[in-house]
């Protein structure tokens, strides 16, 4: 007998929960307000703009250190989504209690590197990774970040990561 | 001279994002900074470890060049980040302050050269190190 796919409520929702799962379990994401939003696998990090957030006063401008966490909070959650997303879909990972779940660890920053691209306006910011190479041991991520254009970058990032070991 | 930290320690104070982390000016000489930041479980990045987020420990590393930069003789009237690499050389311990120095190696009429380190209690290895350059001056 052939295997009807599952209904699409079903799929979206256990996707949705995993997701949650991983992001709800960083306090800092939460300290920074960041959340994300998904398309298929495809995630885009919002960060609405709150006053906390902001660097200089008199422009006034996001701090540069605000951006450059936005940026590794959306690099970091990216790679470990891809991670969890071939193990969501193969069915290798346990997902029957969604608030119970066992993620695998998120992956360790190396070093990140921030282009402060123009000024970080008092408005919410946009941010997408693209995963340039994901090996078993490292990955290398690329992030670009934006306002209200999404071809007027306002900062980009790269950064090296250590992946975490899968248990066997 | 004692003057010139109150003032600069209140100027920190008042930037909203480094408010918001707590950070504190320890030191501030002629293009140098140290800037303190204790450790709380907003910033936590592993929740499995209590381990801090590389993204504080790049705010706090971003103010304190920037603190620097404004030090410097040169006496630059604003700067903001053009490039910031960090890296991480290990994990800060849960529940420690983090303390980072930077020193402004250079500023030329538009460009501030900055590195500076962030170290938990444990001095021998930094926790992370960071290389950046700022621009200096009114040309932004």
């Amino acid at each position: 007998m052939i295997k009807r796919p599952e209904p699409v409520q079903i799929v979206k929702q256990r996707r949705d929960g995993v997701l949650r799962a991983l992001v709800d379990g960083v306090p800092y994401i939460r300290f920074l307000g960041v959340t994300f939003e998904r398309r298929g696998d495809e995630l885009t990090a919002i960060m609405p703009f709150k006053e906390e957030l902001i660097g200089n006063p008199m422009l006034p401008a996001l701090h540069g250190g605000a951006t450059a966490a936005f940026l590794e909070v959306t690099a970091i959650i990216s790679l470990s989504w891809g991670m969890i997303w071939e193990d969501m879909e193969s069915g290798a990972l346990e997902i029957d209690d969604i608030d119970n779940i066992t993620l695998p660890r998120l992956p360790k920053t190396i070093d990140f590197t921030v282009d402060y691209l123009r000024s970080g306006l008092p408005r919410d910011a946009y941010a997408r990774a693209r995963i340039t190479r994901a090996g078993r041991r490292y990955a290398s991520v690329h992030v670009e970040g934006w306002q209200d254009n999404r071809a007027r970058l306002f900062a980009q990032a790269t950064g090296h990561f250590v992946m975490p070991q899968r248990e066997s | 001279m004692a003057d010139k930290i109150k003032q600069a320690g209140q100027f920190i104070q008042a930037l909203p994002h480094a408010k918001a982390l707590g950070m504190e000016l320890q030191e501030l000489d002629a293009g140098t900074a140290a800037i303190s930041m204790p450790y709380s479980e907003d910033i936590i990045g592993d929740p499995k470890t209590g381990v801090v987020h590389g993204g504080a420990v790049s705010a706090l590393l971003d103010t304190c060049c920037g603190a620097a930069v404004m030090s410097h003789p040169s006496n630059p009237a604003g700067t903001a980040t053009i490039d910031l690499r960090i890296e991480y050389l290990r994990a800060a311990t849960p529940g420690q302050r983090i303390k980072a120095r930077a020193t402004c190696y250079h500023v030329t009429r538009s460009v501030a050269f900055v590195r500076a380190t962030a170290m938990d209690e444990d001095e021998e290895v930094p926790v992370a190190m960071a290389t950046g350059t700022f621009t200096a001056g009114s040309g932004t």
